[in-house]
């Protein structure tokens, strides 16, 4: 599970823009397709061409076969690199079910999980042929306040609402629940057809709280571990750190702290934030730029030149500024020791707007993050950039959720086994 | 530790005490020639056990059961705790009817246990078979070995054929299968 990719920085691979050699070379292929096509129907229509070296695109399916183990001390899509599509779906409790239907829930979403992200239909599956592309499919499974009440266990003090914070604006509709599926994959009708499978097994247990879609870049579109954009156009998730690294562990993984079923697990915070684009778009470059305290091309500090250059805080400009505003969004982010960051999970989601409204779209990111320990971590990250962030005048929490996310398991056991039996 | 996977891909053989006399009588017979034997239920596997969920009436268990050795092996009969009645069945033209003479399962091949085609039917459900829940089935050899599997119960809303056991023919009387009515998307999962 451990990724053994290189992180390419988003400078070696960003264009800095189409050369005119390669635009012409862009337009003479179409026009060739179009010749092609008129000739020969439309067996070549979707041929294109590739701008630079390469000569062949994965056009054997392979990505889709690709498996993610689903079995070991951690749940798999907490260190997965992460599906190109997501859906984030909270359910509610039911009355009356308690632990010993809560275990048998568990039972069965464990199962669906073990096979379908193995590329093999679920028990009961009456769409096998959906199953059998798996795509890098991972199953996670989350637990709110509301579902350890219900097994009568101690809750960590953080698994709760996270406090009030001025820039909030959050909506029952997309905030709480009981229990979380995160399932990703880098094809959405892999997702899609997962998912359905769950909430069939989960129907009788609970209901549906919300459900929350979002998107990265697809699989192909970019070298792989490129740091992904997110709708303002903006190099998002930086400062994140990667999995397979001792910070990785010191950040993520339940502390001797945490209760005993919490071992080997982690929480999750998802937080909904709407992306004003309509008002974003009168912003200038500068003006982008200045609000991150990072470029907009590779997303280096405005101190340095490549995306993962250390920030210079202390820098000043000529006038004796910082080169990196005080109130700038990297610097309010900021956290020194890797034990006290967040390990970042960001989605894109872009929706219509209110039928008759002004606005073009709805759209921003579901900000996920991991953490050891919420009241910690998460925290103390929100309420620096609640008190000051020149990105809140373009952004605002909608809906915001916590969740504990319990160890993984092994073959013949299930997901919160710990929690429901011990 | 509890495993559903693993229950539902395990299966106890428990030969009968008639089984365990004749084998222990072949075996002496056999004696001479050193060999052993083995049941029938020594060489049946079953994976993917699973029955539909329902709170009373009838439902069904599906799966696929393997057969290991080199010769046919009849399932003469099954029965279940869970149900007063419990009957091998297929679906012909959409209608379910008891197997003649049980269900084969070939030398060296499986027999496939699906909605729609052949399954363990129960009538008479005795208690409701909750989704999770596991229901203990024992099946009952050609050679009168006894072969126990647990099948998951899964909310399902298929395997809704009629029965041409069931004169009346009316959906609505206790032969339906579909499960609680509180089990249907519209009314649970509407929140």
């Amino acid at each position: 599970m451990k990724p053994t990719d290189t992180q390419p920085s988003a400078a070696d691979a960003a264009p800095s823009g189409p050369s005119r050699r390669l635009f012409l070379a862009a337009g003479a292929a179409a026009g060739a397709g179009a010749f092609a096509a008129g000739a020969t129907g439309v067996a070549l229509d979707r041929a294109g061409a590739f701008r630079g070296s390469p000569t062949a695109t994965d056009d054997a399916g392979t990505n889709g076969q690709r498996v993610v183990p689903f079995y070991g001390e951690h749940q798999a899509g907490v260190t997965a690199r992460p599906g190109a599509f997501a859906s984030f779906v909270a359910l509610d409790l039911k009355r009356g079910v308690g632990r010993e239907r809560l275990a048998a829930w568990m039972r069965l979403i464990t199962d669906d999980a073990a096979r379908l992200t193995q590329g093999r239909a679920a028990l009961a599956d009456v769409e096998p042929e959906l199953a059998a592309t798996p795509a890098g499919l991972t199953v996670t499974v989350g637990f709110g306040p509301g579902f350890v009440t219900r097994a009568r266990r101690d809750k960590p003090e953080w698994l709760a609402p996270l406090p009030a914070f001025t820039i909030d604006k959050l909506l029952d509709e997309w905030s709480g629940g009981d229990a979380l599926f995160l399932v990703a994959a880098d094809e959405p009708g892999t997702v899609a057809h997962a998912l359905r499978m769950l909430l069939k097994d989960s129907r009788l247990f609970a209901t549906l709280r919300w459900r929350q879609d979002g998107f990265r870049r697809a699989y192909g579109s970019d070298p792989h571990g490129m740091t992904m954009r997110n709708m303002f156009g903006q190099v998002d998730g930086t400062a994140s750190i990667r999995p397979g690294t001792a910070d990785f562990d010191a950040a993520v993984w339940a502390r001797p702290d945490a209760p005993a079923w919490l071992q080997g697990g982690t929480s999750f915070v998802l937080r909904r934030i709407a992306m004003d684009l309509d008002r974003w778009d009168a912003v200038d470059r500068v003006g982008r730029e200045n609000t991150i305290g990072r470029r907009l091309d590779n997303g280096a500090p405005l101190t340095g030149t490549d995306e993962h250059d250390a920030l210079d805080l202390d820098a000043v400009d000529a006038h004796s500024l910082p080169v990196i505003s005080s109130v700038a969004h990297a610097r309010r982010a900021h956290v020194a020791d890797p034990a006290k960051s967040i390990v970042r999970l960001g989605y894109n989601y872009e929706e219509r707007s209110a039928p008759g409204s002004e606005a073009l779209s709805l759209t921003g990111l579901l900000f996920g993050a991991w953490q050891a320990n919420v009241t910690e971590q998460f925290v103390p990250i929100q309420r620096s950039l609640d008190e000051a962030d020149l990105l809140n005048v373009w952004t605002t929490p909608v809906g915001s959720a916590v969740f504990a996310i319990p160890p993984g398991c092994t073959e013949g056991e299930y997901l919160g086994q710990a929690l429901l039996e011990g | 530790m509890f495993a559903m996977s693993r229950a539902a891909l395990t299966a106890a053989k428990t030969p009968t005490l008639a089984a365990l006399v004749a084998a222990i009588a072949l075996t002496l017979a056999a004696c001479s020639g050193g060999g052993g034997t083995s049941s029938d239920a020594d060489s049946l596997t079953v994976t993917d056990a699973w029955a539909k969920a329902a709170n009373s009436g009838m439902t069904a268990a599906f799966g696929e059961i393997t057969n290991t050795s080199d010769h046919d092996i009849t399932i003469v009969s099954a029965a279940s705790s869970s149900a007063t009645m419990v009957e091998l069945h297929e679906v012909v033209d959409e209608v379910m009817r008891p197997v003649e003479g049980g269900f084969v399962v070939p030398a060296g091949g499986t027999l496939t246990l699906q909605p729609g085609g052949f399954h363990i039917m129960f009538m008479g459900i005795t208690t409701p078979i909750a989704a999770g829940d596991e229901v203990q089935l024992s099946l009952t050899l050609g050679d009168d070995s006894q072969f126990t599997l647990t099948a998951v119960a899964k909310d399902f809303s298929g395997a809704n054929e009629s029965y041409d056991g069931d004169a009346s023919m009316d959906p609505g009387d206790g032969m339906d299968m579909s499960a609680d009515p509180s089990m249907s998307p519209s009314a649970s999962m509407g929140g």
